[in-house]
């Protein structure tokens, strides 16, 4: 039973899309990769009007303080089992306001993310890419780019820390 | 109205397929595409010029006691705005064009690198050394 629904989640995920207190660029970008140009809808994504709906929630912004909570509420009322992306720089690490004294400075302060999109904004492609590695269609490239450039390919499947001697 | 309709059709028929094959095909992105920075080690002289400049302050400098300098670039806040490789006096920071940085983990888009420094022997701070020889007698290592 689980494995069939393990099945069907990856082929279909539903988003719902989130503004904590985004400037509307990495918006726009969602909705550009949302597009029939881009067709995220050949992998099943689809945008949906309520979080109680979604299987994915697409997190933009720095989180202020006021819209903080009621983050919180969506994260609960989104069922199990969930994904969450933050995209753009702002949402991965802060990104200008990261020590501004009125946001919490990033999604993963408020909630477990699961996939970080950075980029400021990030292109659709990078969207694209990032929801392919949240479905294993591909690997993701960094931190490993580098090793693999130098010849390090073993350290990587071991997931091992990247220092190395030049 | 079914004439319309036939010529709607014969419209979506000439333009053809228009959706870009991109997770199969890679879609390189426009010239002059500010993407993920990159740091050449042997170029970097330790200035902290990028440092000063980078608005979101993505990049830490961390000054240790025996003549290291370890630079961070925090890639969750980088912003690309290039201002970090317009101020490089070596050139050691570019801005490649790619855009594929998504991960689970927060600890893959952090780059460090460590450059040899000489010290002030009277504010022990770093400084770049008098001769490139003493920096090429180190180097450093990078993450």
């Amino acid at each position: 039973m689980f494995s069939i629904l393990e099945k069907c989640f990856k082929k279909s995920i539903w988003v719902y899309h989130t503004n904590a207190s985004a400037c509307n660029g990495c918006d726009i970008e969602i909705i550009n990769a949302l597009t029939p140009f881009y067709d995220a809808e050949r992998f099943g994504i689809k945008l949906v009007g309520s979080p109680r709906h979604a299987d994915a929630l697409l997190v933009t912004g720095a989180v202020s303080r006021q819209v903080c909570p009621r983050l919180k509420i969506l994260y609960e009322s989104v069922p199990d089992p969930k994904l969450i992306f933050a995209i753009g720089s702002c949402a991965t690490g802060g990104g200008i306001w990261f020590d501004s004294y009125n946001v919490v400075g990033g999604v993963d302060k408020v909630m477990p993310v699961d996939f970080y999109i950075p980029g400021c904004p990030p292109r659709p492609e990078a969207i694209l890419f990032g929801v392919a590695v949240a479905l294993g269609l591909v690997d993701k490239k960094v931190a490993a780019e580098y090793l693999r450039e130098k010849g390090f390919s073993e350290l990587i499947e071991q997931g091992q820390p990247a220092t190395e001697n030049e | 109205m079914f004439i319309s309709k036939l010529k709607q059709a014969l419209i979506c028929l000439k333009a053809g397929r228009v959706t870009l094959p991109y997770p199969y095909k890679p879609s390189p992105p426009p010239e002059g595409f500010r993407g993920k920075l990159k740091v050449d080690i042997d170029k970097c002289v330790g200035c902290a010029g990028c440092a000063n400049v980078c608005p979101p302050g993505a990049i830490e400098v961390i000054d240790f006691d025996t003549g290291w300098r370890r630079m961070q670039f925090h890639l969750t806040r980088c912003i690309s705005c290039g201002r970090c490789e317009e101020v490089c006096p070596e050139k050691a920071v570019t801005l490649t064009d790619q855009f594929e940085l998504s991960t689970n983990t927060k600890e893959d888009l952090t780059v460090a690198i460590e450059v040899y420094m000489d010290t002030c022997q009277r504010c022990a701070r770093c400084f770049k050394p008098q001769h490139p020889l003493d920096k090429m007698m180190v180097t450093g290592f990078r993450k």
